[in-house]
């Protein structure tokens, strides 16, 4: 925490520090499909964050030992850059990327149909390039595209973002400042019916507190959705005058 | 088919309120029929359903298929299909009698083969069959690849599209339902073929394709004689 003496203050004429209303999100771009390895691809800016997720499979599983008969497996690997943040982060996975890793796999697994799969694996890879709080819900927002860009079943997209608490006031999406001297963080991620698949909390809230941050959150998610949802879709606008992609799937001889 | 209701949706979107119009590539939810994928939603027999943009080839019976062979095991070949899931050929799904000992004499680490997908089990075990004249190991020819949901598009309504190129370009061409192609012809003839093939491919969901392929290749062939 910063000295006591001084009091900082996070708004200015009710506004934030970056200009933004207590109920406002960063800018987010997206990008679909940005890797040629990658079955599913997806780059994603909220605003100073910058993450990349790849997604590969169905594809076999390896090492064998983890494969189920029934269905398939999602692996989830979030991994910070070691440029992405300030001070330079000791390369590799460490106890909160392995946190990480584990939330945001749960987050997007109740949406995939697994058992379409049976004995395989869905691998997705996360890497933040560029750290400014929030780089889960991020991850989870790029994932949840790529995944609709690799084509694997899915009963939803997911969309994640999250509130805070700095000054007393309950805030949307709080950035690097807001996070890191803030009095509260909670990062939720949800499918566009308001179903909740993320829910964490740094920090202590009331209760009516912690109801207005889901509130903001949620509002939040929305909005991201709709962002999530036209980035596929104007991926493939150019051909709104529909060809007739073939009702019959024909044998043909040789 | 009404053609106006062709449409991109993604994960999750409503396309009926009826619920018993959930086809392919859709669920019920709250009883409204829901997209399973990122893809193109159109009616079909009254139901919706959806084509993906994108995925991998699941192997289903009857399915005939382009592969090469991965590994040779206790009288089975072990055959890349372009799946998630490899195949397995056993000795007896030839069309003829080969000895145990004598398998990778008749059919080699990577070797192409057409074959057929005689039976898929619940934990996904794909089995495969070579006994039918139509099937064989591939000896001439090249083998090149699409992503497997292109394949439809590929053939065309009724086979149009493929019959077209086969006749335009003077080629055999066989399509495997995994995305892998099999052509053979002379080398300019085959150069061209999967040159097209991938414009098929990449223009997989645009309107009036077959025509405009049609002219590309007048215009190729043209710049060639």
């Amino acid at each position: 925490m910063i000295g006591m003496d001084e009091k900082l203050s996070f708004f200015k004429d009710g506004l934030r520090l970056d200009g933004r209303l207590p109920d406002e999100l960063r800018p987010i771009k997206v990008e679909v499909g940005v890797l040629a390895r990658a079955d599913g691809s997806c780059y994603m800016e909220m605003g100073e964050n910058k993450v990349i997720a790849a997604v590969y499979g169905p594809r076999e599983v390896h090492p064998r030992h983890l494969q189920e008969v029934t269905r398939a497996i999602v692996r989830y690997r979030y991994n910070m850059a070691s440029f992405s943040v300030e001070e330079r982060k000791r390369p590799g996975p460490d106890r909160r990327s392995y946190e990480v890793s584990k939330v945001s796999r749960e987050a997007l697994e109740p949406v995939i149909l697994t058992s379409y799969f049976p004995r395989s694996v869905v691998d997705v890879f996360v890497e933040v390039l560029q750290a400014d709080a929030g780089t889960r819900t991020a991850g989870i927002n790029a994932a949840s595209v790529a995944l609709a860009d690799a084509g694997i079943p899915m009963r939803s997209l997911i969309s994640s973002c999250a509130a805070g608490k700095v000054d007393g006031e309950i805030v949307l999406d709080p950035m690097k400042l807001e996070d890191n001297f803030g009095e509260a963080d909670v990062p939720i991620a949800m499918n566009p019916s308001g179903e909740i698949t993320l829910l964490q909390m740094d920090g202590r809230l009331s209760k009516e507190e912690l109801q207005r941050a889901l509130e903001l959150a949620k509002a939040g998610c929305q909005q991201i959705y709709e962002i999530q949802r036209k980035v596929l879709i104007d991926r493939y606008s150019h051909m709104d005058d529909m060809g007739s992609c073939d009702e019959v799937v024909a044998e043909e001889e040789i | 088919m009404d053609r106006m209701d062709r449409n991109v949706v993604v994960p999750g979107d409503i396309l009926s309120d009826d619920p018993n119009r959930s086809g392919e590539g859709t669920y019920v939810k709250d009883g409204c029929v829901r997209s399973l994928l990122y893809g193109m939603a159109s009616s079909y027999k009254d139901k919706m359903r959806v084509i993906p943009l994108a995925g991998k080839y699941v192997p289903s019976p009857g399915d005939t298929v382009i592969g090469t062979i991965q590994d040779i095991v206790f009288s089975n070949w072990i055959i890349n299909i372009n799946s998630p899931y490899e195949g397995l050929l056993h000795i007896s799904e030839l069309p003829r009698k080969i000895e145990m000992n004598e398998m990778s004499k008749y059919l080699r680490i990577g070797s192409s083969v057409m074959i057929r997908v005689k039976d898929v089990d619940s934990t996904m075990k794909v089995e495969l069959t070579m006994n039918d004249r139509r099937l064989g190991i591939l000896t001439r020819g090249r083998v090149a690849e699409i992503n497997p949901t292109r394949v439809p598009r590929l053939i065309g309504k009724g086979g149009s599209m493929i019959n077209m190129l086969k006749k335009e370009l003077n080629c055999n061409i066989f399509v495997g339902q995994n995305g892998r192609i099999w052509v053979d012809g002379n080398d300019d003839d085959m150069d061209l073929a999967l040159k097209t093939v991938l414009i098929i491919e990449k223009e997989a969901h645009t309107t009036g394709l077959t025509d405009r392929i049609l002219e590309f290749l007048r215009v190729e062939k043209e710049a060639r004689s």
